[in-house]
């Protein structure tokens, strides 16, 4: 690209981060979800931890399907070029686009819905691919969209809103990254914004597969007591094995933690994942161990959040691909076209 | 009684899949090429019948008639299970060459044809003691008898050979050997050369010979195309197959090695054009292959592309219906499907190539009509076209000719002020300008959406706003009209009322077809379409006649209720001739249809005879 990043200029009292953006850059319209739905929170986590990282806005793409979660592109940052594509496909279409320019940032908003019913096929090959993205799954256990009915991640024996019980199994999103091969998996809860920027900020900066279930609760239809996705059951079951500070660069850890309390992972592009402990046992470089805790631990109940598993070393599918440095949109007539010598030669080789 | 004829005949070879006849009998196949006569193979090969039967069928034809002819002249009978079928069908007078070493399935006898038993089993059984040796050879010696019998000029077959096994040089001998054990015993034990036979000749003029599927690969290549995403369907699977062959050999970086293309093969269909939607979407130029069951999946992406006005090629070589039908035989039938693919109003762009030369130059077209549309096209092939080799005029490319990427607004027109509004019509072509994303910090984005949207792209469900755009969308589709392939026009000489439309692998056949009519006193005006949305040369060719033969190769007449629906043709005035059996289409087929009508009109009142 050959143009140079111009910040704006805002009141001169806003924070602004090292590129010279405010939180209002990477702000957009405002959202027209119900007051208090969990996918608003996301949005506002996106905005932070976009803002933190100091992206540039336009050189995001937010892909998303179709439900209330697949909405929510519109209301954060709105300099970004946004791409609602149809339900359950937005893992076809982010991997497409990622192919053709490996420079953005890819982010994929999902729903329950989205994810874990119609687009479930695509989900699970587009982690096993290892497209390099930040698929974020706003998970809810319902279609909002369609005005409550089970989702795919309701649990077995939890309540609808008009007192129906789900006898179906539920699918566990993140167990199911684990085993299709993520490079990232962590889970969060949209109420705990502290749990959840970090774990964005490292999941845009991973080069691969990053996957983030992230329980959200639906305030109109998945809100009450039997629902096991209602900010209250959430909250009562929340287990989170540790706690995330992410350092782009190598900067000094600021931070004193106890000795032996904390983990360090080092992503292919520098940051720093600095992971406080709050399960001693939990260790995030395990994918097996991490598989394991998550389904003893779903049987007990309990909802554990966190950074589940990273490998700091993955590869994309650009890696495995090995394509040129140059994004694909940008190549041309002499870079892609043989030329009529070069279809001489075939002509000649079928007489 | 025999057959006797010169460089004009038909040639089946009946044999068991897998049993290595298929490179034995291309390279008969490109002898008779390589001797200067015409010829047109073709593979017929179930997809489900007991015996894995696969048939290879050769017709020379010094006229240069490429179109099936239907009938065989001489049966090699290699495959004890259809044996008795394959004698059958045998013309009268022709040739029978079958393994006389056993005796052959217990059937009825046939007097009428000519018996020739050449004991191949037993002559590889003496010669090979090595079993796959045997099997493979078997199918050479048997190549080597044809070559005496037929008059062929041994040493095309030798130089084949030995452009063949240039890398496995050892095997060179033994194959010209076997070639000759086969040609020896039948100089030997038959009269040489039987009644039908080959000549040098000078009509293949610089033909090549190739497959469609290929040619198209190779389209894509030269098109300009970077990411093909593609769910394994015959008879399409060869297109991503040579696509990747190609792109192996002439994109990679010849200083790092690494790929100018990326290819994925997806976990279904819709996935795949969920990835060619959004890399096409991002500024790369992505295509999918695919037949019939596949575009039925992808509907749902294709009305996105439309509406959202998102460039994305597709090529469907198109194969028997509906549902599974046919898997392995050919068909026109995906026409309306395609043209008016997805759920509420939308009309798609269409190219119909008839052969493999315009496979390559419809696909690297392709690319440029969708940049500069910014819609779907659909490159439709067929197994006809696609996956049997034909001989074509040589693939061309000017290297003075550009990628048209259409109207794409860049950083630099932002940065000067130039105003962008993503579905908003600047200069009356209707078609709008869009922008790469990531192209400039303040100015270009959009969002992309399924949903209604204004002219700058803002969500709308104004009454207004939506008609507008629908309305535009038509208006996009009369500028294709005047940038797609035309059609091509060929008249009789003499005035005549009467015309045909044809298109796609139908092509060969109707020609021949013409000339047949011709010498029985008819007069036809002919004109192939190649492209949907009709140019309005279709229209006028209907105006110009009473009445229009449509032949096609489907049960429900596609082509003839496209252009009754988008031109407003008085359908009377449209007479469908239909071939839909899973076999090419003949000449035979079309002029005895075309012929019985117009014998009939000389006789009766018209009105009778079109009812
Ligand atoms: C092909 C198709 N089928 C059905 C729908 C209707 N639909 C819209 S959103 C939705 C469910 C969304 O659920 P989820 O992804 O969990 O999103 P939420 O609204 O809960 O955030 C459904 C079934 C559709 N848009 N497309
Ligand atoms: S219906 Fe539920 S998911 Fe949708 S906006 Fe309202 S609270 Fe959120
Ligand atoms: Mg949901």
């Amino acid at each position: 690209m050959t143009y140079l990043t111009k910040p704006k200029f805002h009141h001169p009292s806003l924070p602004k981060n090292t590129l010279g953006y405010t939180r209002r850059d990477y702000e957009a319209a405002t959202s027209t979800l119900c007051a208090g739905c969990g996918h608003d929170s996301i949005s506002a986590a996106i905005i932070e931890a976009s803002f933190e990282l100091a992206i540039e806005p336009h050189r995001v793409a937010k892909i998303s399907g179709i439900g209330c979660s697949s909405k929510t592109p519109t209301y954060f940052l709105g300099a970004s070029h946004g791409f609602n594509s149809v339900h359950g496909r937005m893992p076809s279409v982010l991997t497409g686009a990622n192919l053709a320019n490996r420079e953005l940032i890819y982010l994929g908003i999902s729903g329950d819905g989205d994810s874990a019913s119609i687009g479930f096929g695509q989900f699970a090959h587009a982690l096993r691919r290892g497209v390099n993205m930040t698929y974020i799954v706003e998970n809810n256990g319902v279609y909002g969209l369609t005005k409550g009915q089970f989702s795919a991640t309701a649990d077995r024996g939890s309540k609808s809103k008009k007192g129906a019980v789900n006898t179906d199994n539920a699918i566990d999103l993140a167990a199911m990254a684990l085993q299709l091969g993520a490079t990232f998996v962590a889970r969060s809860f949209s109420g705990d914004k502290t749990q959840l920027v970090p774990i964005i900020k490292a999941a845009i900066a991973h080069r691969g597969a990053a996957f983030i279930d992230v329980i959200s609760p639906c305030i109109a239809f998945n809100n009450h007591p039997g629902s096991t996705k209602s900010l209250d059951y959430v909250r009562a079951h929340n287990e989170a094995v540790n706690a995330l500070d992410i350092m782009i660069g190598r900067d000094a850890i600021t931070v004193d933690y106890e000795p032996g309390k904390v983990v360090e992972v080092t992503q292919h592009d520098g940051s720093v994942l600095t992971l406080r402990k709050l399960n001693d046992d939990y260790d995030p470089s395990d994918r097996l161990a991490a598989m394991n805790f998550l389904q003893q631990e779903t049987a007990k109940g309990r909802i554990v959040t966190g950074l589940l598993y990273v490998d700091g070393e993955a590869d994309d599918l650009h890696g495995h691909f090995n394509t040129v440095a140059m994004p694909l949109n940008q190549l041309n007539e002499p870079e892609l076209c043989p030329g009529s010598k070069a279809l001489d030669k075939i002509n000649a080789g079928l007489r | 009684m025999s057959l006797t004829a010169v460089n004009d005949f038909v040639i089946r070879f009946a044999n068991v899949n897998g049993s290595g006849s298929a490179s034995a009998n291309e390279m008969f196949a490109r002898a008779i090429m390589r001797m200067g006569i015409p010829m047109s193979p073709r593979n017929v090969f179930p997809s489900n019948i007991q015996g894995l039967p696969t048939w290879y069928e050769v017709r020379v034809t010094e006229a240069g008639h490429l179109g099936a002819r239907g009938g065989t002249d001489i049966m090699v009978a290699m495959n004890p299970q259809t044996y008795n079928a394959d004698v059958a069908s045998v013309e009268p007078d022709g040739y029978l060459i079958y393994d006389s070493t056993r005796a052959m399935p217990p059937g009825k006898p046939r007097t009428d044809i000519n018996l020739i038993g050449i004991p191949l089993t037993a002559i590889c059984n003496k010669e090979y003691s090595d079993p796959r040796q045997r099997q493979l050879f078997k199918n050479i010696i048997c190549i080597g008898a044809l070559s005496a019998l037929l008059d062929m000029d041994i040493t095309e077959l030798e130089k084949l050979v030995g452009e063949q096994y240039r890398s496995k040089e050892k095997l060179i001998q033994p194959n010209i050997h076997a070639l000759h054990l086969g040609r020896a015993y039948a100089e030997a034990n038959f009269k040489c050369p039987i009644g039908l036979r080959l000549q040098r000749s000078d009509k293949v003029g610089d033909r090549i010979l190739i497959e469609g599927n290929a040619a198209a690969a190779l389209g894509a290549v030269y098109g300009g195309a970077t990411v093909c995403a593609w769910y394994p369907i015959t008879p399409s699977s060869s297109v991503a197959e040579n696509f990747t062959k190609f792109c192996g050999k002439y994109r990679h970086d010849p200083a790092t090695g690494e790929a100018r293309y990326a290819i994925v093969q997806a976990e279904d269909e819709i996935a795949s054009i969920g990835m060619v939607v959004g890399a096409a979407w991002n500024g790369a130029r992505a295509f999918t292959a695919t037949s019939g069951p596949g575009i039925s999946l992808m509907q749902e992406l294709f009305g996105f592309a439309y509406f959202a006005e998102i460039p994305s090629v597709i090529i469907d070589v198109q194969r028997a219906g509906p549902s599974t039908g046919m898997p392995t035989r050919t068909q026109q039938c995906d026409l309306i499907n395609c043209a008016y693919a997805s759920h509420g109003d939308t009309k798609h762009v269409l190219l119909l190539p008839e052969d493999a030369a315009e496979a390559f130059e419809f696909t690297a077209g392709a690319f440029d009509y969708a940049d500069r549309l910014q819609t779907p096209v659909f490159v439709l092939l067929d197994l006809d076209i696609g996956m049997n080799h034909r001989l074509c005029r040589p693939l061309q490319w000017d290297d003075t000719r550009f990628y048209d990427r259409g109207k794409v607004m860049t950083a630099a027109d932002l940065e000067a002020g130039k105003d962008f509004g993503r579905y908003t019509d600047v200069d009356g072509d209707a078609i709008p300008f869009r922008t790469y994303p990531g192209t400039h910090p303040t100015k270009g984005g959009y969002f992309t959406r399924g949903t209604s949207h204004d002219a700058r792209a803002k969500y709308s469900e104004e009454g207004a706003d939506y008609v507008e755009g629908m309305q535009r969308l038509l208006r996009k589709h009369e500028t294709a009209k005047g940038i797609l392939p035309r059609p091509v026009r060929h008249d009789a000489g003499k005035p005549t009322r009467f015309g045909v439309i044809y298109y796609g692998s139908t092509a060969p056949a109707m020609h021949e077809a013409a000339e047949i009519l011709t010498a029985r006193g008819h007069t036809l005006d002919l004109m192939r379409v190649r492209a949907f949305p009709f140019h309005q040369d279709v229209a006028s060719f209907i105006a110009d006649h009473d009445f229009v033969f449509v032949v096609e190769q489907n049960r429900d007449a596609q082509l003839r209720s496209l252009i009754v629906n988008e031109l407003d043709i008085d359908p009377v005035r449209l007479v469908p001739i239909l071939h839909y059996d899973g076999t090419s289409i003949t000449a035979r087929f079309i002029s005895s249809v075309i012929g019985d009508r117009l014998d009939a009109l000389k006789v009766t009142p018209l009105r009778k005879a079109m009812s």
